[in-house]
């Protein structure tokens, strides 16, 4: 059991072949990091959820057509996402349709996978996550990803904390919130189905909101929480993805306990910190 | 020097449903002028549209002799109190300086002059020690004391202020009211100032826009908050009653709000 969980007698051998995954992980590290800072706040952590289902959905069914599962991935991330944007801010109508829509696609990514004929290992690590999969092409895939990701969101950073904070002040101010908050959802999609590639569907939360929840315990500054987020998203990805590599199972379990384990250290010290101030 | 604001023959309705219509008032810089109403009046509505978030059915709105577009510079907006900016890494500060670049693109990067006009706006309600709160942490009174130095960083021409004492108890509610006044008139901007009740504002209340039924009535606080005045406006028997200082309006069956209506 032991040497099952934690074995690293060849380390050195199987590093290079985890490259493109440790990689991948940075890559998901940064933008997972970056739009779970505004996750929490626009009360999309459920939506995540759902959108995560549908993309596995749209993996399953591309994988089964032998078309590439990074793009099905996409595509259903972002119809998941575009549905969501147009159902507009409220939380309410909002939630009642990820969890409709959560079984459903799920039911059919379970369904694509059942009748797909390849190896069972390749199916089951679109729902929990797999390291050894990151080949060049769906690298490159997920450099793309992060870039446009990265890059919309150094962009509309300033009118979005605006929008988050005050939607009304912020509209009356000339801030798009509509088309900002359309944008965003657009984004988290992107990044969800990014995520879906290394830690799977299941556990895109550990990735999109554990960080920054985590980060938000320490902070309130409006540079550091994100770069702690992205940090925190870091070293849960990489360390993950390294002691995985000991136990030959899939990394999902360590990086979602790393991420854990981050956030009750962030309770504990914002705990403590909070006691100080009234001691 | 021209008004502020130039309302002309304004009317909104929702498919057969008149909101008000022909509206005709216009603004003189630093006046101050209280919107009273009935819910479902049309107040805050009207200030969506000198927003350029409500287009008029028919009419116009002018601000400073242009026509009233979506986000204009020359306007600040306060709205009421509500709990903001819990999980998010904004400070007081932060929240002011948005006041000035908020609807820029790109990052918050740290800038020395942002920083000391968000001080001095803060210093002006005398919430310098708030400067590194968290946003979420703020108590009522302390976000409507925020939210006045955001609305006025900009220098703005008009401020609309849309019921920003609600939720507020009876201390803050002076507080606030008085902070908006002096900071509107250090600035000679106009103030539009959506209210249920008039009382906490009457001291700086240079004429009411009063909306009812569709109807409104326009003048000084002597020459609208009467009884003949408003049993007109409403169509049905109203008292104001004066008291100390106080005026009651009595029969509308909106006169009596508890805080917690207001936040539909």
């Amino acid at each position: 059991m032991h040497a099952a969980l934690f074995d690293f007698s060849d380390y050195d051998r199987l590093i290079p072949l985890v490259a493109n995954s440790l990689y991948a992980g940075a890559l998901l590290a940064l933008i997972g990091g970056l739009v779970g800072v505004f996750v929490m706040n626009r009360e999309l952590s459920f939506a995540v959820h759902g959108i995560s289902e549908l993309s596995f959905a749209g993996a399953a069914i591309f994988l089964l057509i032998g078309l590439d599962v990074v793009v099905g991935s996409v595509v259903g991330s972002l119809a998941a996402a575009g549905i969501l944007a147009f159902l507009g801010e409220r939380a309410k109508d909002r939630n009642s349709f990820v969890a409709v829509l959560m079984p459903f696609g799920l039911g059919i990514g379970i369904l694509a996978l059942a009748l797909y004929p390849g190896r069972a290992a390749n199916k089951f690590g679109l729902l929990t996550g797999q390291i050894v999969s990151v080949d060049d092409p769906k690298l490159a895939a997920m450099a793309v990803i992060a870039l446009i990701v990265v890059g919309v969101m150094l962009v509309i950073w300033r009118p979005l904390s605006f929008a988050s904070l005050d939607p009304e002040v912020a509209s009356a101010r000339g801030v798009r919130v509509r088309a900002l908050g359309i944008v965003f959802v657009l984004l988290l999609g992107l990044a969800v189905a990014a995520a879906v590639q290394v830690v799977g569907a299941l556990l895109v939360l550990a990735l999109l909101v554990t960080p920054a929840a985590s980060a938000l315990r320490l902070s309130n500054s409006q540079l550091w929480v994100p770069v702690l987020s992205v940090t925190f998203a870091f070293i849960s990805m990489v360390g993950g993805i390294l002691l995985a590599l000991g136990g030959g199972l899939p990394i999902s379990p360590y990086v979602t306990t790393i991420s854990f384990l981050i956030y009750l250290i962030a309770r504990v010290i914002s705990w403590a910190k909070t006691k100080g101030v009234r001691a | 020097m021209g008004s502020v604001l130039k309302v002309a023959n304004a009317s909104l309705a929702f498919g057969e449903q008149a909101i008000w219509s022909d509206l005709n008032f216009e603004v003189q810089p630093g006046e101050f002028i209280a919107i009273i109403g009935a819910n479902g009046s049309g107040k805050s509505m009207l200030l969506k549209s000198i927003l350029g978030q409500q287009a008029l059915t028919s009419g116009s709105i002018e601000l400073l002799g242009k026509k009233a577009g979506f986000g204009s510079r020359k306007i600040g907006y306060i709205p009421q109190h509500r709990i903001l900016g819990t999980d998010l890494p904004l400070r007081v500060i932060d929240a002011v300086r948005f006041g000035l670049d908020g609807h820029k693109f790109g990052l918050p990067i740290p800038s020395k002059s942002m920083k000391s006009q968000a001080m001095r706006a803060l210093e002006a309600v005398d919430a310098e020690h708030l400067a590194d709160k968290p946003v979420g942490q703020l108590s009522g009174g302390e976000m409507q004391r925020v939210r006045v130095a955001q609305a006025v960083i900009s220098k703005p021409s008009l401020v609309l202020a849309d019921e920003p004492l609600s939720a507020l108890d009876l201390h803050h509610q002076g507080v606030v009211s008085e902070l908006i006044h002096a900071q509107a008139s250090e600035q000679k901007a106009a103030v539009l100032f959506v209210t249920h009740d008039v009382n906490p504002i009457i001291d700086y209340v240079d004429r009411v826009l009063y909306l009812a039924q569709g109807n409104y009535s326009i003048g000084t606080p002597d020459e609208v908050l009467r009884s003949e005045v408003l049993s007109k406006l409403y169509g049905s028997e109203i008292d104001v009653v004066r008291n100390q200082g106080r005026v009651v309006v009595l029969g509308t069956h909106d006169h009596n709000h508890h805080q917690d209506e207001e936040w539909s």
